[in-house]
């Protein structure tokens, strides 16, 4: 037998990695030198961007827009809040799991009528699932705190059995970096895999795809599914830096600007959503200076006119380098 | 048993207002393919421009005239100016890009008229007895109105020559065009009707719950979730689906409290996409 020849190892792609390093490290530096707004703005970015990111498995590589991802969300909020209120000593892995799981069981439940659907009706269904939560949420007052939702103290970050320490704004924006980072390197894995694969030719071509034999439906539920996990952990960090869970966080306004953020900042390049959403909330800074709360308005313009003429968004242009 | 007949009443009227909206938007998505996202919004402006005009003027029917003719030439330039170049494109590409408007559209309404409620008053007076309890003659007027405006609009589609400019361009563009049909005209003349009867019903409702500028979305989505039930593009379909939901909305409120009422809607919407997904008031495709 002749052995087979391996297969060329692709030529690492050295720039990215420069980049992601680079990036890296300003993340690292940048709550030790910037003023506290600042630093908690560089943080939001990251949790909104997170939160982004796992929508563009959806839109930007099976080629699903959801209008639902806010239910993930604010699932994820609500999962932390109940891990942090019923067991004590609040525990800081409690709180991630338990928002996992909220939001995790709610995307499979989305999923499994969503996925039957495809295009706009994709959209809709998944926008009125999360009304749906909203709807729950917000009437079920014994339970969640309705309209007021529920608040609760900081967990400590914490290694359980070795060491344990307050959060401070700088430990914090480390804590939500790291998260963010293994999760960016999880779904730029995940993309990249044969499954990835699958997704993207899901988006390129569904009945050729289902002709070759895949079983489309499976791929989405889990697409679906992964999505929900990321976007359910961006909950998650979302809450313990704000030390509460609101309805307002299940809202459709949030999933609008999920979209806001893939579309402004490149659908399909998985950095993108994060430029999107530091994008997005400097326009939101900057134009509430001269707009005040009336900042909508020139954003919607502007984001209006990116559709337009910027289908690709502010990354677009990366995307080969960014998918190879 | 009275809070039935009541109800069956709230149904109806809320089913015909509805109908007036969900017609607009099915109108829309039938000729052009487009989801109008900032149906609502359109809906919204044109409730807070009759009570503009109502406040000058105090009288109703001006205000609605007005109102659905403000808001049709808005719609056009926003057809001319968004959509029209979106046209070939990706349909998602139109939902996003309505979904912008609408959002400009909702932030405007806030800066121009202010978080407040406002109120239309009641252009009809008085109200009449029904088995002890008292209904105002204001809704029933409205859903006589609201079907006046639907019949006429089935009139217009069926023997006007625009009407038949509109069928056949739903049917089949190229052919329409092929015929000299002036295609693009009538994709703009159908977003300015969609508009004006979003406008419309927008004043027609108006004295039912106030005028809020977040009112829209919560139409927008009733409306989508009527067009599906009802068969996307299909005119009669959408009213009997208006009046239904808007009936087992009704009736679930006696039950539940008005705000989870709206889940019996989406669950009719999330069965209707699964099990007959071309829409429940359609002959069954051969």
């Amino acid at each position: 037998m002749t052995a087979r020849p391996a297969a060329r190892p692709t030529p690492p792609a050295v720039g990215y990695w420069i980049g992601f390093t680079v990036v890296g490290i300003l993340l690292v530096a940048a709550p030790l030198v910037l003023p506290p707004f600042w630093q908690r703005f560089a943080t939001e970015i990251l949790v909104w961007g997170l939160l982004a990111m796992s929508s563009d498995i959806l839109i930007g590589y099976t080629g699903m827009v959801s209008f639902g991802h806010s239910a993930f969300f604010g699932l994820g909020m609500y999962g932390a809040a109940a891990a942090l209120l019923t067991v004590t000593p609040p525990s800081l892995w409690l709180a991630v799991l338990y928002g996992l799981v909220a939001a995790g069981g709610a995307a499979v439940f989305v999923a499994y009528f969503a996925t039957r659907l495809r295009d706009i009706y994709f959209a809709i269904s998944t926008l009125v699932f999360s009304q749906i939560f909203y709807v729950i949420i917000f009437t079920w007052t014994e339970v969640t705190g309705g309209e007021n939702g529920l608040t609760f103290s900081q967990p400590r970050l914490a290694i359980p059995g070795l060491w344990s320490d307050r959060f401070t704004p700088v430990t914090f924006h480390w804590f939500v970096l790291g998260m963010v980072v293994v999760s960016y390197l999880l779904v730029r894995r995940i993309t990249q895999s044969p499954f990835g694969m699958v997704l993207q030719s899901i988006r390129e071509n569904e009945p050729r795809t289902r002709a070759i034999g895949y079983h489309v439906e499976r791929y989405k539920i889990v697409a679906v599914m992964l999505s929900g996990l990321f976007a359910g952990l961006a909950g998650v960090l979302y809450a313990i830096q704000n030390k509460f869970a609101a309805p307002d966080f299940v809202f459709f306004v949030v999933s609008g600007e999920v979209v806001i953020f893939n579309v402004m900042g490149g659908m399909g390049t998985l950095v993108g959503p994060f430029a999107g959403a530091a994008f997005f909330l400097l326009l939101r800074e900057g134009l509430s200076r001269f707009f005040t709360e009336y900042y909508l308005i020139p954003v919607g313009i502007i984001f209006t006119l990116m559709v337009m003429f910027v289908p690709q968004g502010l990354l677009g242009f990366l995307r080969r380098r960014l998918n190879p | 048993m009275e809070q039935i007949i009541i109800q069956t009443l709230h149904g109806l009227v809320n089913g015909m207002v509805l109908a007036m909206v969900a017609s607009g938007l099915t109108l829309i998505f039938g000729i052009m393919d487009i989801v109008n996202f900032a149906h609502g919004d359109l809906l919204m402006l044109g409730a807070f421009v009759g009570a503009s005009v109502l406040g000058v003027t105090g009288n109703y029917w001006l205000a609605l005239v007005a109102a659905a003719i403000a808001v049709a030439v808005l719609g056009a330039l926003l057809q001319v100016t968004t959509l029209r170049p979106l046209i070939g494109r990706d349909p998602l590409t139109t939902i996003l890009a309505t979904f912008g408007i609408s959002l400009v559209l909702q932030q405007y309404a806030l800066w121009q008229w202010g978080p407040s409620v406002r109120r239309i008053s009641e252009p009809v007076p008085g109200e009449f007895t029904l088995f002890h309890l008292q209904y105002p003659w204001y809704r029933i007027a409205t859903a006589l109105l609201a079907g006046l405006i639907l019949g006429g609009l089935w009139l217009f589609l069926k023997y006007g020559k625009y009407g038949i400019w509109i069928r056949a361009t739903t049917q089949d563009r190229v052919m329409a065009q092929a015929m000299g049909i002036p295609v693009p005209l009538v994709y703009t003349a159908v977003f300015a009707i969609g508009s004006a009867m979003a406008a419309a019903s927008g004043v027609l409702f108006g004295p039912f719950a106030g005028v809020t500028q977040t009112m829209g979305f919560d139409f927008t989505l009733r409306a989508f979730i009527v067009v599906v039930v009802g068969g996307m593009g299909n005119l009669g379909g959408s009213i009997l689906a208006s009046i239904f939901i808007s009936l087992l909305e009704a009736y679930a409120a006696i039950v539940v409290s008005p705000a989870q009422a709206v889940i019996v809607s989406f669950v009719v919407l999330v069965l209707t996409m699964l099990f007959r997904p071309t829409g429940l008031f359609v002959p069954t495709p051969k």
